[in-house]
């Protein structure tokens, strides 16, 4: 019993360093993002202001980068949401070949997943060549869409198979031998089966393009900096304030926003399963009192 | 599974020797699956889980262009004779197993196929619920009227439902019969084992006197008569007797040893209202089911001698 409460203690001794280790340096950003108006970018406090964040979208605080902010994060809103988009429908006319086998499937697959593992910068920079070779100028809805869809991608499929995973192909013979064609299966069984699953592709591609810096920087237009590359901007052009923690922390709060909405409808479908009530009447029929049916078994029997 | 996904995407099923599949004279093999007039009750259901109990049902008039008053009406009325109405409105996650298989009934028989191929449709139910749900297969069938083709392993569960029984082993056709033709008089070895509780003889006939020929296995000797079969004494053949058309013999006399053998009792199963006697003829396994009520008599009766004989009629002469 002693020894049991002293490794309890011990292990949520190890839990919350761990939770520090994660999260220590975003907790610390998100503190001093609330510094005073004299306060510099680390310890100590000098005092508690809104200010910096203030200096996120109003020009009139001195030294605010608001101009710059505003036009940047817009882009990054546009292009996470194609990236998002593009994203989904990608992976899951990808994936849609993956339910059956085919001729060379298992290399295609690791070829897919290549995306994840090559190095970022390397990914841009090859990327940069390539369209520069190709006479493309870097720009946001051509190149730089492209290089983020590229990393998005094996994200977005890895979620997409194990969707199929754990998807029953007879719904869809069930609905073809009652009449369905190929495209109403598709519209009245398959879609509405796996669209959370498509849900999450998007997801996935927001904040995977939302939060990119590596490959992104060297396939964008001068003028077209993301919010990313924007604050990768300020950090080497210009004086460093608290301003930039108020930022990341907002940033990183719109990603944490982004995930939770994903769970929230994870939850929201789980709850909707209903398998409480299932339960309870599989109880109730092995006991033969579901409507009747011990009944009209009777009456057929004896009609005959 | 892989397998049967394929074939059912397909036109035509591969691999397959040509010929027909006719309904009502007219070949099923051009027709994609959405063109057949045949429809699937599938092992696990395959109900849709996004769709209330009354849209799994309406899904196939609603795929035919049946306008919505109409589909409804009839879904409802199918959900009434399959005892769901109550519970249209639930997804198919909120039914018991015997109800998502009753639901899967509805959804096929409201669209009035021409045939209902059910692939071990009672195959994911508890053995209650089986027994259940077969029995209402059956009335369901009879009120409708509809060619039912039923897959399944369980003898039983073929015996008790079907008109007629094609018994297949790896793609072949063994045998084609009513049940009592299958239960009493398998066509070949495979059958007879297949269906289970029969004693096998093989062996050479010893005898052969017209129609009537006797097999000796070298323990134990049967006859049958079998006026169509060419083969002579001295050439190999096979038997098959019923367990249940083997029963006890109360004296040991052992003159005529054609169709009696004397066994020691391996094991005595009580099933109620049978007992199944496990039996060896001098290392020569055989199975007699008696009547439950000599269990008083027979039980504990392991190791113990005794004589066991058949008739005549009851000798079934094997194919191949």
């Amino acid at each position: 019993m002693k020894e049991a409460r002293w490794s309890k203690w011990a292990l949520t001794i190890y839990f919350a360093l761990f939770v520090i280790f994660l999260y220590g340096s975003m907790i610390v950003m998100g503190v001093l993002s609330f510094n005073g108006p004299q306060g510099g970018i680390s310890f100590p406090l000098m005092g508690a202001s809104f200010q910096w964040w203030r200096a996120l979208w109003d020009e009139t605080v001195p030294l605010s980068k608001a101009a710059q902010i505003a036009p940047a994060g817009l882009r990054s809103i546009y292009l996470g949401l194609v990236t998002g988009a593009v994203t989904g429908i990608l992976a899951l006319t990808l994936s849609l070949a993956f339910r059956r086998r085919f001729r060379l499937d298992g290399l295609l697959f690791f070829l897919v997943l290549l995306a994840l593992m090559t190095p970022g910068f390397l990914l841009s920079l090859g990327n940069s060549f390539f369209w520069d070779t190709l006479g493309t100028l870097p720009s946001m809805w051509k190149t730089a869409l492209g290089t983020n869809v590229v990393w998005a991608l094996p994200f977005g499929f890895l979620v997409m198979i194990a969707v199929w995973n754990r998807y029953e192909d007879a719904v869809e013979e069930a609905a073809r031998g009652l009449g369905a064609n190929a495209r109403k299966t598709f519209r009245e069984v398959t879609l509405p089966l796996i669209w959370t699953g498509l849900f999450a592709c998007f997801l996935f591609g927001f904040t995977l393009s939302w939060n990119e810096y590596d490959r992104t920087a060297l396939v964008i237009a001068s003028g077209e900096a993301t919010l990313p590359t924007q604050i990768f901007a300020f950090t080497v052009g210009s004086v460093i304030q608290p301003d930039l923690y108020a930022l990341g922390t907002a940033t990183t709060a719109v990603t944490l926003l982004v995930v939770l909405l994903g769970i929230v409808f994870a939850a929201i479908r789980i709850r909707r399963r209903g398998a409480a009530v299932a339960l309870e009447t599989q109880a109730k029929e092995e006991l033969g009192e579901v409507t009747g049916t011990e009944d009209r078994v009777g009456v057929d029997l004896h009609g005959r | 599974m892989r397998q049967d996904d394929d074939a059912s995407h397909d036109r035509r099923p591969r691999g397959s020797d040509p010929g027909e599949i006719l309904l009502d004279g007219e070949s099923l093999l051009g027709l994609s699956p959405d063109k057949r007039p045949t429809t699937t009750v599938f092992q696990h259901f395959a109900l849709f889980p996004h769709k209330s109990v009354l849209d799994n049902v309406e899904f196939g008039l609603k795929m035919h262009g049946i306008d919505r008053d109409t589909r409804r009406e009839q879904a409802v009325e199918t959900l009434e004779m399959v005892g769901l109405k109550e519970l249209s409105d639930r997804k198919p996650r909120a039914l018991s197993g015997g109800q998502q298989q009753r639901v899967a009934l509805a959804r096929v028989l409201v669209t009035k196929p021409k045939a209902l191929l059910l692939d071990e449709p009672l195959g994911d139910l508890d053995r209650l619920l089986q027994l259940r749900m077969r029995v209402e297969l059956r009335n369901l069938q009879r009120q409708l009227g509809l060619m039912f083709i039923h897959v399944t392993h369980n003898q039983e569960e073929s015996l008790s439902i079907a008109d007629r029984i094609v018994v297949m082993n790896d793609a072949r056709i063994q045998q084609i019969g009513d049940p009592l033709t299958i239960s009493t008089r398998p066509a070949n070895e495979l059958v007879a084992t297949f269906m289970g509780d029969n004693n096998l003889i093989r062996g050479k006939i010893v005898e052969r006197d017209g129609a009537r020929m006797v097999v000796d296995n070298g323990h134990v000797k049967a006859s049958c008569v079998a006026s169509r079969d060419e083969r002579q004494a001295g050439e190999a053949a096979s038997v098959s007797v019923r367990a249940a058309a083997v029963s006890l013999l109360d004296t040991a006399d052992g003159d005529d040893e054609v169709n009696r053998a004397q066994c020691e009792v391996v094991f005595v199963e009580y099933l109620g209202d049978l007992i199944k006697l496990h039996l060896s003829a001098a290392g020569e396994r055989m199975i007699a089911k008696v009547p439950g009520d000599l269990y008083a008599e027979l039980r504990g009766k392991e190791g113990s001698a005794l004589q066991v004989a058949w008739k005549e009629a009851d000798v079934q002469l094997l194919t191949g």
